[in-house]
């Protein structure tokens, strides 16, 4: 029995493997992963660079308070907001570009075991979220600290590191979150029409409404985004930076498991 | 060897494939022919274990599809030309699903080359037309050189060359020993392609048995009888005679009669009997094409209706012929066989009782159409 387990183990390694070259080659054959990950990369960036300036410029306009909550790493960050628009799309388009041209059938038809496909698939875009993530999220706290000037916070500071490496998981794991719910609804249109207003407009509306705040808060992203803060001060949330990370990671964790289970049990 | 036993799929209340049980053999190419919305697809997909069963199981070697051990390697499929991202190279693609069974990269530019496209390998699939996407799709289910190749309406969209080739491809596959399950809609291709047919029609099985004995049991046999042009008398007399002897006689738009339920060698009696001289006494067979859709029509989802364009014309004029009442014996008793252990088909009832034609109107002067197998008469309900 105990060979048998291993032999299945052994086996299911091998296929692993196999989905996992497989879905790198499908993964840089497309022009939308250039695009999209492009995007997050020089939305996030550039939008932050741009905020950060316009930080530099209004802080002496502050009041007492207000230079006290003044966390400029996160100000580096405003751009992510936008820019993770750009890799829900890429993490849907990884995901129901499977459905939408029928490559699920003939993928499914070459490995029978559906969990091995689907974790190693989403375990390829991770990788790349990932790797673009940190660049993003490094890249998009040095320009901005370049454009805050005097105002600027570093690496060295307590949190900040911590901070930035945040900001790169937190672009993964909204990637990841995106392809669980996309494994989940199928269709592009329909992941892309439900992900893209809830980040944008309502996790927004809901975090900012006192009445919905407390509910606001334990949304993925709202709960992520805040271990890529550094200043804390007039902050309520009952969590700390890792706490909140922790609450999105449950999220996606959820995602995951309800696209695994409606691949399982769902026909082709 | 593929073996499907009770196998049945039921989408809600709609079942699209009622107990099938059937076997492809290896060796030979299995052709599995059916209307549209009959069940093909959905059969070809549990088969490949892509949608679970609601009864009955379907094995490939023994096993079912989710068990085998490195499938690819075993089963190849074409089921849909088009699911193929368009932004992907077909080497690209092809590559990807090499990767996906473990399969080494040459063999991407071996299969390239086996169905033309190395010129185009690199361009994006997108720019495809329908035929190379189908030699696309047959490159993809031969990869892992398997033993066993499932293939769904492979020559949609292809040209006489196209054709003739993916029919040669199947018969040199089947000759290597393979088992090759093709499913089309077209008899007139599976009888050039096929060597054994399993015909289904609302997911019910209507036959599964060679192409040979298929043509011998369903082709039925006629003969083409012509008298003298101009003696219109000798013709009627000769038809009454042979409507006497318990022959089905229809007229043709030539002139010529169109006899079943006789033996030539009867039918040259009979005229002599009624001092009639013969210009012609020819046996015919009904075509393949003929019989395939006199086993489905009552199985044909989708059917068309005479276009009464209302409002649109002037009522047309009312002809003075008459269509035969009942169709040529021969052509109903036994559509399909009952096989053992299988349920009658309710869709294949014989599909006219033949009449006992009446004497006092022989229809010398009908000028029936060729017997469209749609528009012929149906049983009364």
């Amino acid at each position: 029995m105990g060979s048998r387990l291993a032999e299945e183990g052994i086996l299911t390694m091998a296929v692993a493997a196999q989905v996992l070259r497989s879905e790198w080659t499908k993964i840089k054959s497309v022009r939308s992963t250039v695009w999209t990950l492009g995007l997050a990369l020089v939305v996030t960036v550039a939008l932050g660079a741009l905020i950060s300036a316009l930080a530099k410029k209004d802080f002496d306009r502050l009041d007492p308070q207000g230079k006290i909550e003044f966390d400029p790493t996160f100000v580096s960050f405003a751009g992510m907001g936008l820019g993770q628009l750009a890799l829900i799309v890429f993490g849907v388009l990884v995901v129901s570009n499977e459905y939408s041209t029928g490559m699920i059938r003939t993928s499914l038809a070459a490995v029978p075991q559906r969990a091995t496909f689907l974790f190693s698939k989403i375990t390829i875009a991770t990788l790349l979220a990932f790797t673009v993530g940190m660049i993003t999220s490094f890249a998009a706290f040095f320009t901005g600290q370049a454009m805050l000037g005097i105002h600027r916070a570093s690496l060295g500071d307590p949190g900040v590191l911590r901070a930035v490496i945040g900001g790169g998981l937190y672009m993964t794991l909204i990637t990841v979150f995106s392809m669980g719910v996309a494994t989940m609804l199928r269709s592009p249109m329909l992941a892309l029409g439900i992900l893209m207003p809830f980040f944008f407009l309502i996790s927004a509306i809901l975090g900012n409404v006192s009445a919905t705040k407390k509910v606001g808060r334990y949304l993925p992203d709202q709960a992520g985004q805040k271990v890529m803060q550094v200043v804390t001060v007039g902050d309520d949330a009952p969590y700390g930076p890792w706490g909140g990370f922790a609450i999105m990671t449950l999220w996606v964790v959820a995602a995951l498991i309800g696209g695994y289970a409606v691949l399982a049990r769902r026909d082709a | 060897m593929i073996e499907a036993v009770g196998l049945t799929k039921r989408y809600g209340a709609k079942t699209a494939v009622h107990n099938l049980t059937f076997q492809v053999r290896p060796g030979a190419v299995t052709g599995f022919l059916g209307p549209n919305g009959s069940g093909k697809s959905t059969t070809m997909r549990m088969i490949l274990g892509l949608d679970v069963p609601s009864a009955g199981r379907v094995t490939i070697g023994g096993q079912p599809f989710h068990k085998l051990p490195n499938a690819p390697r075993q089963v190849g499929a074409l089921l849909d030309a088009k699911a193929v991202h368009g932004g992907r190279s077909a080497r690209m693609h092809l590559l990807s699903l090499a990767q996906l069974s473990g399969i080494p990269a040459r063999r991407v530019d071996e299969v390239l080359g086996v169905v033309g496209l190395q010129d185009v390998a690199r361009k994006r699939s997108k720019g495809f037309s329908l035929g190379m996407g189908q030699r696309l799709g047959i490159a993809a289910a031969l990869l892992g050189d398997p033993q066993v190749l499932l293939f769904d309406e492979p020559v949609n969209g292809l040209d006489p060359e196209g054709i003739l080739w993916v029919r040669n491809l199947m018969k040199g596959l089947a000759a290597e020993g393979r088992t090759v399950f093709v499913s089309s809609h077209l008899m007139s291709e599976m009888a050039l392609t096929a060597d054994h047919l399993i015909v289904i029609g609302r997911g019910q099985l209507m036959a599964d048995m060679s192409v040979k004995d298929f043509i011998s049991a369903n082709s039925a046999g006629f003969a083409r009888v012509r008298t003298p042009d101009g003696e219109v008398a000798a013709r009627e007399k000769l038809t009454t005679a042979l409507v006497e002897a318990g022959a089905q006689v229809l007229s043709e738009q030539d002139g010529a009669l169109r006899v079943t339920g006789l033996a030539l060698p009867r039918i040259s009696d009979i005229a002599h009997d009624v001092d009639t001289r013969l210009w012609e006494l020819s046996p015919h067979q009904a075509s393949l094409e003929e019989a395939y859709m006199r086993m489905t029509q009552g199985a044909v989802d989708y059917r068309s209706t005479q276009d009464q364009r209302a409002g649109l014309q002037a009522p047309p004029a009312q002809h003075g012929w008459q269509q035969p009442a009942a169709a040529p014996q021969g052509w109903a008793e036994q559509a399909y066989p009952v096989l053992p252990g299988e349920q009658p088909n309710p869709y294949a009832q014989p599909v006219a009782a033949p009449q006992a034609p009446a004497p006092a109107a022989p229809a010398a002067p009908t000028t029936p159409r060729p017997p469209g197998p749609l528009r012929r008469a149906r049983p009364p309900t």
